[in-house]
């Protein structure tokens, strides 16, 4: 596996190498990361454990308690504490050379390679215990993982389309701004064309819970309310309302970017809490796992 | 009227309070005059509670008067102790309107009456005298001249009056809208003619969204506590007013000063008046010290009073309070000499310090670096960043222009000047040819030296051509061949987007980039499609030449820029002289040609890569990012904005993110966020009063400690990367927040948490900018962090090379 690390890697780490290493001249994805070396090492490992299991004789049968049960139990144990370590590594900015780039290539490619060592360390036991919830969490986590990486590498273009340069900042701001119009241009309407529109004032553009977050549908919104009712009044002043109208309809537009921005960031976000709890689940549940089968060694 | 004293001090900031109280200390005959009724009036004006900085460090104070960091109020209560404690002889609200008479018996005439001196120190400072109101009530205490920080308004009716810049911009502060302030803005005409469009349009955008509001055709009337009333077109407004900003302008002191007959370096508006080591301006017994004379910080201003006063007490041997920094800098060299002797040395030997006056040689030895060399010794190696110059004080230089040729340079000249003039890396690797003195000038001391001695802007502009040329032609020609190029150079300006060439355009002059970039561009199917970018020390138009054909190509500039005209017919002739080069140039011709074709030939089959390519480098260089050396671009397709880049640059540093992710434009999902792009000739750089920004030895612009945070850098840059803001108290570990979540996690701290950990403390705030992690081992935290490989930092050049094309296109 020699080719896979260039010299430079194993080399001493000098100064200027190392700013070198830093520099790469084009944009190059966590999943491309080195030329796909951790997807080339990961299935490589895959490929040894399947082979080998087919090859290797244990008595009576494989299961998780034979020699070769424990070894892929301790390679996999010790790779799930390695993949969570990757929350401390992102957080923790210390001065040496590293990149996040590759320990996220890294934990995609040996995360999703637990898939087959989790499951060759059972030896295909599965039943209703603590063992086999070790194994169903770690599954669920390996999933959640692969919803991040799938919403990963096909979201960020569609978050970039949508803002078109904007801030989520100047987002807020703009409709701060038709908001502060709306509210002059609204003086000179009936009360019953005012009502709606100091509706729509008062709303809250974060307001409306996780499933509007998510889905970006928000039927009660009130800017739509307000459009909806001035576009059939026929009571106050018409230019003064087509005036509160258009503004109303730029307000809207701004409500419908401002939502689709945050309902792309949570499309990318949600799955982290998912994937964060459940892999101290894991851990717990593994921890259980392990203690039980030294206990009844 | 009283009796002659010795000396007159005008003004009674650091540099006349120090002085002044020199002179009590000595028992000398003495008066300070000022203006107002206090003392030390700038820094009176400071805000409330303002840190002033005691910047240089490395500096020592020599004065009767003490100075240390601390706030406004300490430093002031200080100060008028010293100046009881000193016995000065100060008169007050006695404000300056003539002088007249000659050393000895100097006659100046005051509000307070008049004064005779035999001699008189001006330390008026830079700021002149604001225009005040005019309307009554304009002498009471609510009226302000300057706005240092809007956060100190707060839940506020203010007032601004005067339209120019400085009103928009004070008034757009205030009306920030967190600060909850009421704000108007009184324009007596009705239009704004006086302030930039930018200014303007910002206003008009606050006026329209409620933030402020802004009164044309109308002007104060009375100022009354709590209140104002307005004279309008429509008749007299009284509106709340509890504080009111003036900014109607001011009178700079030039006039008065040269009222006195006292003569400056130059037209310009950086033009200092012309002293002697002394201070003695150009009329006998009247000396300037201070802003005035071109010294901004305190810490100097209090020095100079010190020693100007001994000089006139006819003190001869007086050393500045530099002489150890001086001595420190000429400590590690073989010989042993007095700092007065090596200085001379220096400028009897070096050509470029032949004009240089004892002054002002001090000054620029403090910003430079003298060295031993041993013969062979590498002094630096090409390709290394670095823009100071080098002079030869002893011995001489070998320079290695590539195929084992070497030029010996001699005594008394210079080198590295490339990388001064073109701010890129060095161009070639130089030794020392035998045991040698080299004297390092920084960046800014080469340039100040250069503005301030014409006679040695000459000889590094001449050098500089002359050896910019010979590396282009890698070593073909001879400093002969080059005479009549060097000795009449077309230095031509030429501003951004300026074409030079026109593709189809008859010609054959040769062009050498001496400063700048420019981007070459190639009309095929009707859309110009870029074909390359040309650093500076690139040379273009040599095709013609060749050819004898019109011009295949259009080369316009990416930034301002300057090229070096050749005339085509003097071209052919250092061809027809030097094989070499000719066989160099055809190379060259070739290997563009060959681009050429390539995209010529991609743009029939894969024509949406090659405008991918082309517009990309259109965009690029529409961000300015031709004069960046080093920035940072995200990809956004791959970008999940989590802001890691953000946190780890504020984690890696003092607590302060330098960039900001989300903000700047984007093309074709390549975004250029909001980071610096360390220029080849950066613009923050320009005007540094305690002269902080640097270039490092990785390329980095970066600021060492002793910003005094006057904003000058902020506002200089023109891609806002700058940002003047105060370092967080320190966050609990990283560990305790992972493990109990209290406290702010990682990156920046929100304002709220650092509000309410300082308490009522309020720290200064100075320049905070990128500095390419420098120091850091790991290299820029920025890209390190990046989860996903969407962030990476590059040059333009190595952005869009062929290569990326060759990839694309398949």
């Amino acid at each position: 596996m020699a080719s896979l690390f260039p010299k430079r890697l194993l080399g001493r780490r000098s100064k200027a190498t190392q700013t070198e290493r830093v520099r790469e001249r084009r944009h190059e994805g966590f999943l491309r990361y080195a030329n796909f070396r951790w997807a080339k090492i990961s299935g490589g490992l895959c490929l040894l454990i399947i082979v080998s299991y087919a090859l290797v004789d244990v008595t009576p049968r494989h299961n998780g308690g034979s020699w070769y049960g424990y070894t892929l139990g301790t390679i996999g144990a010790g790779l799930i504490l390695w993949l969570t370590a990757l929350g401390y590594r992102k957080r923790k900015m210390t001065s040496d050379y590293w990149s996040l780039k590759a320990w996220t290539s890294a934990h995609v490619y040996l995360g999703l390679s637990l898939i087959v060592i989790g499951t060759w360390h059972t030896g295909f036991q599965l039943g209703w215990n603590v063992h086999t919830l070790a194994w169903a969490l770690m599954m669920l986590v390996i999933l959640s993982g692969l919803y991040g990486v799938v919403v990963y590498s096909t979201l960020p273009a569609a978050l970039s389309n949508n803002r078109d340069e904007m801030t989520q900042m100047q987002m807020l701001e703009a409709i701060r701004a038709f908001d502060r119009q709306l509210h002059s241009a609204a003086q000179p309407l009936t009360p019953e064309d005012t009502a709606p529109v100091l509706a729509a004032l008062d709303e809250d553009p974060f307001a409306g819970g996780i499933g509007a977050r998510l889905s970006g549908r928000y039927p009660r919104c009130a800017t739509a309310a307000a459009l909806r009712t001035l576009g059939m009044s026929r009571s106050s002043d018409a230019e003064a309302r087509d005036k509160v109208i258009g503004l109303l309809s730029q307000k809207e537009a701004a409500l419908a970017r401002l939502r689709q921005h945050l309902k792309i960031r949570a499309l990318l976000e949600i799955w982290l809490y998912v994937h964060v709890p459940l892999t101290f689940a894991l851990i717990a549940a593994l921890s259980a796992h392990i203690i039980s089968v030294f206990f009844y060694w | 009227m009283s009796e002659t004293v010795k000396v007159a001090i005008i003004g009674s900031g650091p540099a006349g309070l120090s002085a002044a109280s020199r002179a009590g200390q000595l028992g000398m005959s003495h008066v300070l005059l000022e203006k107002t009724d206090h003392l030390s009036d700038t820094i009176y004006k400071y805000q409330k509670g303002k840190r002033v900085l005691a910047t240089p460090d490395r500096l020592d104070l020599r004065s009767d008067c003490r100075f240390a960091e601390g706030a406004r109020e300490y430093i002031l209560a200080n100060w008028d102790e010293d100046a009881a404690k000193n016995k000065v002889n100060v008169v007050k609200e006695a404000e300056v309107t003539e002088v007249t008479g000659q050393q000895g018996a100097f006659e100046i005439k005051t509000t307070k009456g008049a004064f005779k001196a035999e001699n008189i120190v001006l330390a008026i400072g830079t700021q002149g005298n604001p225009n005040r109101m005019r309307c009554p009530g304009n002498d009471l205490p609510h009226i302000i001249y300057t706005v240092d920080d809007p956060e100190d308004f707060k839940d506020k009716h203010i007032t601004v009056v005067g339209s120019g810049d400085a009103g928009i911009e004070n008034a757009l502060g205030v009306a920030e809208e967190a600060l909850e302030n009421t704000v108007t803005i009184l324009n007596r005409s009705k239009d704004f003619a006086r302030a930039k469009a930018k200014n303007v349009s910002d206003m008009m955008e606050a006026g329209e969204n409620g933030f402020m509001s802004i009164r044309t055709e109308t002007q104060p009337k009375l100022v009354e506590p709590g209140w104002l009333t307005l004279e309008t077109p429509t008749g007299d407004e009284k509106i709340q007013c509890d504080v009111i900003v003036a900014r109607l302008g001011s009178v700079a002191p030039r006039g008065f000063v040269e009222s006195m007959g006292i003569e400056f370096t130059g037209p310009d508006r950086e033009a200092f008046p012309k002293l002697s080591p002394t201070f003695e301006s150009t009329v006998p017994g009247i000396f300037v010290i201070g802003a005035l004379a071109g010294y901004p910080l305190i810490k100097h201003c209090m020095n100079q009073g010190y020693d100007v006063v001994e000089f006139i007490n006819g003190n001869k041997t007086l050393t500045p309070a530099d002489e150890k920094d001086l001595a420190a800098i000429f400590a590690g060299l073989p010989q042993q000499r007095s700092v007065t002797e090596w200085l001379d040395f220096l400028r009897e030997r070096v050509r470029i310090f032949a004009d240089v006056s004892p002054l002002q040689m001090r000054e620029f030895m403090l910003d430079s670096k003298v060295a031993f060399y041993r013969k062979g010794e590498v002094v630096f190696e090409k390709d290394e960043p670095g823009s100071s110059l080098f002079a030869i004080a002893d011995g001489s230089a070998v320079v290695d222009i590539g195929g084992g040729v070497t030029v010996p340079i001699e005594q008394g000249s210079i080198f590295g000047e490339v990388g001064l003039i073109s701010g890129r890396k060095r161009g070639a690797t130089i030794r020392a040819g035998e045991d040698s003195i080299f004297v390092e000038v920084s960046r800014t001391a080469a340039l100040k030296l250069m503005a301030a001695v014409p006679g040695a802007k000459r000889v590094i502009n001449r050098i500089s051509l002359e050896r910019q040329l010979l590396q282009i032609f890698k070593g073909g020609l001879t400093v002969e061949d080059l005479q009549p190029i060097v000795e009449d150079p077309a230095i031509e300006r030429v501003p951004a987007g300026k074409v030079v060439l026109a593709e189809g355009d008859e010609g054959d002059d040769v062009y050498v980039i001496r400063s700048g970039s420019m981007v070459v561009e190639k009309d095929i199917g009707g859309k110009p499609i870029f074909l390359r970018y040309l650093p500076a020390g690139s040379f273009f138009g040599e095709m013609a030449v060749l050819s004898g054909e019109k011009r295949n190509a259009t080369v316009k500039a990416a930034v301002a820029s300057e090229v070096i005209r050749l005339k085509g017919q003097q071209f052919k002739e250092m061809l027809a002289k030097r094989p070499q080069v000719r066989i160099a140039t055809e190379a060259a011709v070739a290997e563009r040609a060959a681009i050429n074709n390539f995209i010529e030939s991609r743009k029939a089959s894969y024509s949406s890569a090659v405008d991918l390519y082309s517009d990309t480098a259109g965009f690029i260089m529409k961000e300015g990012l031709g004069e960046a050396t080093d920035a940072l671009l995200i990809d956004e397709n791959l970008c999940v904005g989590c802001d890691n880049c953000e946190k780890a640059c504020a984690d890696s540093h003092e607590g302060l993110s330098r960039l900001d992710r989300e903000a700047g434009k984007t093309f074709a999902h390549l975004h250029v966020p909001t980071s610096c792009r360390h220029c080849e000739h950066p613009h923050c750089m320009a005007d540094c009063p305690p002269n902080v920004i640097h270039r490092g030895p990785d390329g980095e612009v970066f600021m060492e400690p002793g910003c005094i945070g006057c904003g000058n850098c902020m506002r200089n840059c023109p891609y806002g990367v700058i940002r003047m803001e105060a370092a967080p108290p320190e966050k609990p570990s990283l560990l305790r927040w992972l493990l109990t979540g209290f406290g702010p996690g990682p990156g920046e701290p929100s304002p709220k948490w650092t509000k309410k950990k300082l308490g009522e403390e309020k720290p200064k705030k100075i320049a905070v900018k990128c500095d390419m992690c420098k120091g850091i081992a790991g290299g820029p935290a920025c890209v390190r962090a990046c989860p996903t490989g969407a962030a990476i930092r590059v040059s333009p050049e190595e952005f869009l090379s062929i290569a990326r094309l060759q990839e694309d296109a398949g």
